[in-house]
């Protein structure tokens, strides 16, 4: 008897355990499901993600490939998470813009050959003669991923947001800040009109169209793109799916799924397991770790500007000299050949090369590597014997720390002894870029929207994301010239001088435009080059 | 008497093993085949007569890396050893001899952090003092105190009330004297085994804490980094990864060895 009733209790707590445990993961899998959309999909997305480490061990190492193949989808690695708000107008990361390209649009967009077509908008606008007044019309039954159309209201909402939200980046934000009045002729014709002109202003208009009665962009963002937000799982995935009443072309992939790792290695291996498709990003160290019977690998420019950046506003580096003499001491061909197996473009200034209306190669070989200069420099602003400095480099970027680690073997040549702190991604953006708590730092700055005012407007003085603290007043009056400069060849020669203000002053050390590799399974193609740092999925497709 | 022999052989072979490998270390320190930190243009070249352990990506000879790289991590297995085992001895002394409820508050805090997994420890330490060679020292240190306390307050507790301690106190010796004089070069036996088995666990803890990347930074070298960098590249240069986990592996073996051999001698003697 006694055994009996011990048998119930037994089975009583029991039954209460795993009760428990039902609950508990009831309660986890609602309370991520609210930052997802609804559908169905979302959790064979979640079901696949749980699979993939799965795979990763499968032997059968074409199993998965041929998997992805047949549903019609992809699985693409990228180095770091994206942005906590997915909401397009706030994006800082230039990872998240490379991901939500696919998702969002404007009233034009970017081509490949980083010309702006009409997008939302039907056609180009006509522009009154004076350049103060532009007409846009419509494109007919453009959707939102929700279903709802397009309408005007909308789209004024979007510009309006740019221009007047406080979280949106001061690049666009005073870009935009030339329009006076939006008015809506009809239900299709929106008329903008400019307090002045502005040469920049249809690269201004690529920002987001989102729906104005939608207050949910931070987690599950709506956009009118070729692929619809799906889900996301911070640190581990993101899913975007095929929109099926997309306007135009629509995409050939059905599901594309967007794979973190912040683990260099990780991504490899998730490339010769199966497990993922394609890795953009890529060193030649890793590529050459690729089999070569499953993976093509496509080389183009990344489009943004690599430079050890200095912080213009601490010890030693407030001190123009000690800045040149980083310029000549860095052999940037050096770092080229030995970190990048000699591919790459040298840059002299904040412009990339495939940027070619303000890119000036005079300015790329302004310093020539010179040791004897560099030292002759560093004593002169009083360190004969160099100094002891540190370069911090994001760790999820292969690419940036081995530039570092190459830059700091030839500093110690001149006696600068320079230590790598590895950071990861979130300590970077928060400390060394926000909190612009650092000495020096590798990374690559990119352009968007693609201006050359977004690119040489951080560094102002008093630019919020001035983060290299770079100050100097000549600059500062020059680039308020430019952009009251209404004449575009003059603009650009202004524009020009400004980079050559920095390069001068050796704001940093610019080093290079990187080149691109990208790995690519044998079977998937269609990969398009832009001259931005985007990845269009809408084109590649599997044979 | 043959049993004896085949004891020492633990000791012999282990002592011989980690002389070889520290005096190699230590020739590293001032000679190496090439400047450790050079780069040139031989990248990831296999293991030749001119490179014994091939090449890097930098072109950076392995060999010299290694015999560079094992002296910090030597240095920082013997300084985490010496602060573990010297702030973990006295702890131990003093609760040992005293007893009373400094002991039971001292003993239950020395729970309280053997209950974390030691990397874990460390880096809930790491994270405040900030990554580098020095902080991982003083981190892993720390988290090496506690059982050196245990151990050595077990030893000291035992001896608290045998005659001879008890006739020192009584000819006036100071509490000083008795720990340090009468009573350490007892433990000598249990402290010993314990620096060995010590002495493996920092090697083992820096090369894991290095190979997070929250060890050393360049252009320091150590095991940990050296495996941590070997990891990206181990298809392209194997050998890199063979090279520094067969090192790390032989110097813990020969200390391992000694450690056996001392507690199997103590074991025949007793």
């Amino acid at each position: 008897m006694k055994k009996r009733v011990l048998a119930g209790i037994l089975a009583l707590s029991m039954t209460g355990a795993l009760l428990a445990g039902c609950g508990a993961s009831g309660s986890g899998s609602s309370g991520s499901a609210d930052a997802q959309a609804t559908e169905a999909e979302t959790e064979e997305a979640a079901a696949e993600e749980e699979a993939a480490p799965e795979a990763e061990e499968a032997p059968a190492e074409g199993g998965a490939t041929a998997e992805h193949a047949a549903t019609n989808e992809i699985v693409i690695g990228i180095a770091q998470d994206l942005d906590r708000s997915l909401d397009p107008h706030y994006t800082v990361a230039a990872g998240t813009k490379e991901v939500m390209f696919n998702v969002f649009e404007g009233l034009v967009k970017y081509d490949s050959n980083g010309d702006t077509i009409p997008a939302v908008a039907a056609e180009a606008p006509e522009i009154s003669e004076d350049g103060l007044t532009y007409t846009f019309t419509l494109r007919d039954g453009v959707k939102f991923h929700n279903g709802e159309t397009v309408d005007l209201d909308d789209v004024i909402y979007s510009i309006t947001r740019c221009r007047d939200d406080e979280n949106v980046n001061s690049q666009t934000r005073t870009g935009l800040a030339c329009i006076a009045d939006l008015q809506k002729d009809g239900d299709n014709k929106l008329v903008m009109t400019l307090s002045e002109p502005n040469t920049e202003l249809m690269s201004l208009l690529t920002l987001a169209i989102i729906p104005s009665d939608y207050d949910q962009q931070d987690t599950a963002p709506v956009g009118t793109g070729p692929y619809k937000f799906v889900s996301r799982t911070a640190q581990d995935s993101v899913v975007l799916e095929k929109f099926a009443d997309y306007w135009g072309t629509p995409g050939n992939l059905d599901k594309i799924t967007y794979k973190i790792n912040e683990n260099a290695e990780g991504l490899m291996n998730g490339l010769s397991s199966g497990a993922i498709d394609l890795v953009s990003h890529l060193t030649t160290v890793q590529t050459a770790q690729l089999d070569e019977e499953e993976f093509n690998v496509e080389t183009g420019t990344m489009n943004l500007v690599q430079a050890l950046y200095l912080n213009n506003a601490v010890e030693p580096f407030n001190d123009i000299r000690v800045r040149q003499a980083m310029c000549y001491a860095v052999d940037r061909q050096y770092v080229l050949d030995m970190a990048f197996d000699g591919q790459g473009f040298l840059i002299g200034s904040n412009v990339f090369p495939a940027f070619t209306k303000y890119f000036d190669d005079s300015l790329t070989n302004y310093y020539e590597f010179n040791q004897t200069e560099a030292k002759r420099l560093l004593s002169e602003a009083g360190y004969p014997d160099g100094f002891d400095m540190t370069i911090t480099v994001p760790q999820n970027y292969d690419p940036h720390v081995a530039t570092g680690e190459v830059i700091a073997d030839k500093l110690k040549e001149v006696g600068i002894n320079a230590t790598i702190k590895k950071v990861t991604w979130d300590q970077w953006l928060e400390e060394t870029y926000n909190g612009r708590d650092f000495q020096s730092t590798v990374i690559g700055l990119t352009a968007d929207p693609l201006t050359a005012r977004s690119l040489l407007e951080r560094f102002k003085s008093d630019a919020d994301n001035n983060f290299i603290n770079y100050s100097n007043a000549e600059y500062d009056e020059l680039f308020q010239k430019a952009i009251t400069c209404y004449d575009d060849a003059e603009q650009t020669e202004i524009y020009k001088a400004l980079e050559k203000n920095l390069t001068e002053n050796a704001a940093s050390v610019y080093i290079q435009d990187m080149a691109d590799m990208i790995a690519v399974r044998k079977g998937l193609t269609g990969l398009t080059f832009y001259p931005l740092y985007v990845l269009d999925v809408s084109t590649l497709k599997w044979e | 008497m043959k049993k004896k022999v085949r004891i020492n052989g633990y000791l012999a072979a282990g002592l011989i093993l980690t002389a070889v490998i520290i005096l190699w270390i230590v020739v590293g320190q001032f000679y190496t085949p090439y400047d450790p930190t050079k780069m040139s243009m031989d990248k990831l070249q296999g293991p030749t007569l001119a490179h014994l352990f091939g090449t890097d990506r930098f072109g950076r000879d392995i060999f010299s890396r290694v015999m560079r790289g094992s002296w910090t991590t030597l240095v920082i297995a013997v300084s985490t050893v010496a602060i573990g085992c010297v702030v973990g001895t006295i702890i131990g002394a003093v609760t040992g001899y005293f007893g009373g409820a400094a002991d039971e508050a001292l003993m239950r805090i020395n729970d309280a952090l053997t209950a974390f997994p030691s990397i874990l420890l460390a880096l809930v330490i790491i994270s405040f003092l900030g990554p580098g060679k020095y902080n991982v020292t003083v981190a892993l240190g720390i988290v090496f105190i506690p059982s050196f306390a245990r151990v050595t307050r077990t030893a000291f507790a035992a001896q608290r009330d045998v005659n001879y301690i008890t006739s020192a106190r009584l000819m006036g010796a100071s509490w000083i004297r008795i720990l340090v004089v009468h009573m350490l070069p007892n433990t000598i036996n249990v402290l010993l085994p314990a620096v060995t088995i010590g002495f493996n666990n920092a090697v083992l803890a820096e090369a894991s804490m290095s190979f997070l990347g929250i060890g050393v930074n360049p252009p320091d070298v150590s095991m940990g980094y050296m495996l941590s960098e070997a990891q990206g590249m181990i298809k392209a240069a194997p050998w890199y990864a063979i090279s520094v986990g067969i090192m790390i592996a032989l110097l813990i073996f020969g200390v391992g060895l000694i450690g056996e051999g001392m507690q199997r001698l103590d074991k025949e003697v007793g």
